[in-house]
């Protein structure tokens, strides 16, 4: 990444409260168009905060969100969703009613066309629509993210990592612009991590998604983000490369708690080895 | 055992019917259902008539509630809007009976929408009070407002006329309700292969995630209530033919219990279920009642002993679902179908 060009992404002076409690406190940061961006911070720092904010979930008190130059904070969450803010969600929000296979086809909705009385009656446009949303789901989501054997099951029957890739395939079928994971790798082990990791790059890489993730496992971030930003207390507090963020003394004092610092910094760079 | 099932194209496995022996069956239920009213008596015909506007009115119901997870107990109170609608249209404009319908169902689907906008603030038991309070005033309206539904004392309706032939009778009629009550049917079952009815059941199963999804819950949600209501606009015109008088006691507020009930019994979310259900609620009493004719001579005063009986099994059946098959008719008609795909190789 250099730098240099536009942020796909710009987040400006965002401020967030429940009440009394300050969540976000007058938070900044670019995503650089094509990058893989992380936000790491402790628990409770407000990182699925902002990105209840970049979804239109929440409403802040203060700051503005630009996706691709225009301000996006009028728009309802459907409208956000349309333009191709893609996300997934900490706690899987799965459709526990419908196949694997529906699930994913559920993201696109927002491109789709057939109207109520076009779905009552189902040939013509509805099938048109379907068939080829069909097509392009096995062909680019399904054989890529390798979950051909699961497509007809329930989601309640899948295993937790399942659960999270089938989330994952959902949020590709968005055709998004951006892609947001939260947590994507959380509660996984060695290996399904690799193959998220692996999946994430792809993604970036051959389908010219921007990524933008919040994620706890600092050996995923070191390996294969670009840009890092350091959130503590709804505050940022540091942001750059991998390296320089997680070589800031307030970073590790702030994300690690006040442990032996040395040890700490051996630990990233043996992580990001 | 079923075999020959792997899918060769996408369109294939897309298919409402996706085996030719599926078809096959199918084809035979239409037959029978085209055959019956040559066999059947007028009695049966009446039920046959019967159970067919309920399952259109149940598979509405189901749209909204079991597939939407809005709860409504309006249901009745839709089908008097379109009962209303017919009577109105047959007795003051003289209008086709087809047209007459397909009014009654869209003027019910715009009360329906107004009904469900509090669908957008409140959920569960807190909307179906809503429902119901609507429901009431849907009943002063028909009860008061003389001019159109000419009060408590109601409207005679004229027999339906289709092409110049009047449809008086239930053999005559079936042919009217019987079609409808397919395309209904098949109607809801296409929406649940498209976009529309995966939003549905996405707003049911998590309504939050849905909209950062990309699904306007606003919209999607009132579409859901005036489909449902369209489907019980077109019942109660239906109705409205078959019993030939419109009343504002024709649709109390229990008949919306019976409908609740019979997407329960049948099956939440399940279009098989919302037919198994209107079946099974609309002919267990009259089964019951068949069995209580069969043992009266028996048994001095059976009518008198056996009439109450009658009631509380058909209660104890509706409480034995919930209990015992929360997923309804459709989920244990799906457990035969499992045995006997993989019979005799597995049991
Ligand atoms: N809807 C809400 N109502 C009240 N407080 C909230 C709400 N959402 C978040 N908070 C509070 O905001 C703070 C930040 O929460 P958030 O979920 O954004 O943290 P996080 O950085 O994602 O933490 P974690 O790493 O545990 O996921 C917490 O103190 C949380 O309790
Ligand atoms: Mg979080």
């Amino acid at each position: 990444m250099d730098g240099t060009e536009r942020p796909v992404l710009e987040v400006n002076g965002l401020s967030l409260a429940f009440g009394g409690l300050k969540v976000l406190n007058d938070v900044s940061f670019a995503v650089p168009q094509g990058s893989v961006t992380a936000i790491i911070g402790p628990n409770g720092a407000g990182k699925t905060s902002i990105f209840n904010c970049i979804s239109g979930f929440y409403r802040p008190k203060a700051g503005h969100i630009l996706f691709e130059g225009e301000d996006i904070g009028p728009f309802h969450p459907p409208r956000r969703a349309a333009l191709g803010l893609a996300r997934t969600f900490q706690n899987i929000a799965l459709f526990r009613g419908m196949t694997v296979l529906d699930n994913i086809k559920l993201g696109r909705h927002a491109h789709m066309k057939t109207s109520l009385l076009d779905a009552l009656c189902y040939f013509g446009r509805a099938r048109r629509e379907e068939m080829e949303l069909r097509r392009e789901v096995e062909e680019k989501i399904i054989d890529f993210l390798e979950i051909d054997h699961i497509r007809n099951k329930p989601v309640a029957s899948l295993s937790y990592g399942l659960r999270k890739r089938v989330e994952l395939a959902r949020a590709l079928a968005m055709k998004p612009k951006i892609l947001m994971l939260d947590e994507p790798v959380a509660g996984m082990n060695r290996e399904e991590t690799e193959d998220m990791a692996r999946f994430i790059l792809d993604v970036k890489e051959e389908w010219g998604v921007t990524i933008l993730m919040v994620e706890h496992d600092m050996g995923l971030i070191m390996d294969i983000s670009d840009h890092v930003v350091v959130l503590n207390f709804g505050q940022v507090i540091a942001a750059g490369k991998p390296a320089e963020v997680t070589a800031n003394p307030d970073v590790i004092r702030a994300y690690l708690g006040s442990g032996d610092v040395e040890a700490l910094r051996r630990e990233f760079r043996g992580e990001a080895a | 055992m079923r075999i020959g099932t792997a899918k060769q194209t996408y369109a294939a496995d897309e298919a409402l019917f996706d085996t030719n022996v599926q078809r096959a069956w199918m084809g035979l239920f239409i037959a029978l259902c085209v055959a019956f009213p040559f066999m059947a008596s007028e009695y049966w015909l009446y039920m046959a008539c019967l159970v067919a506007i309920h399952v259109i009115s149940v598979t509405g119901l189901n749209i909204v509630t079991g597939f939407t997870g809005l709860v409504s107990l309006g249901q009745a109170a839709f089908m008097g809007v379109g009962a209303y609608a017919v009577a109105y249209a047959e007795t003051k404009l003289g209008t086709p009976a087809l047209l007459n319908l397909l009014a009654a169902g869209l003027l019910t689907a715009a009360v329906g929408a107004l009904v469900g906008i509090p669908s957008l603030r409140v959920k569960g038991l807190y909307l179906a009070i809503a429902t119901i309070a609507s429901s009431i005033i849907l009943h002063f309206i028909f009860a008061n407002w003389d001019s159109v539904t000419n009060g408590v004392k109601g409207v005679s309706v004229p027999p339906a006329r289709i092409f110049g032939v009047e449809l008086g009778r239930p053999f005559a009629l079936y042919f009217l309700i019987l079609p409808l009550a397919f395309l209904s049917v098949l109607g809801a079952a296409n929406l649940f292969r498209t976009r529309i009815g995966r939003a549905f059941i996405a707003i049911r199963d998590r309504d939050i995630s849905a909209e950062v999804l990309g699904i306007p819950l606003l919209r999607y949600k009132l579409m859901s209530f005036a489909l449902a209501s369209f489907y019980a606009g077109v019942a109660g015109g239906l109705w409205a033919y078959f019993f030939r008088v419109v009343t504002p006691e024709s649709f109390p507020f229990v008949y919306s219990i019976f409908f609740l009930a019979a997407i329960i019994v049948g099956g939440m979310g399940s279009i098989l279920g919302s037919i198994l259900g209107a079946v099974f609620m609309t002919m267990v009493p009259e089964v019951l009642k068949i069995g209580v004719g069969v043992a009266s001579p028996l048994l001095s005063d059976a009518v008198a002993v056996l009439s109450p009986v009658r009631t509380i099994v058909f209660g104890i059946l509706i409480i034995g679902f919930l209990v015992f098959e929360p997923h309804g008719l459709a989920e244990i008609w799906s457990r035969i179908r499992r045995f006997f795909h993989l019979w005799p190789f597995k049991t």
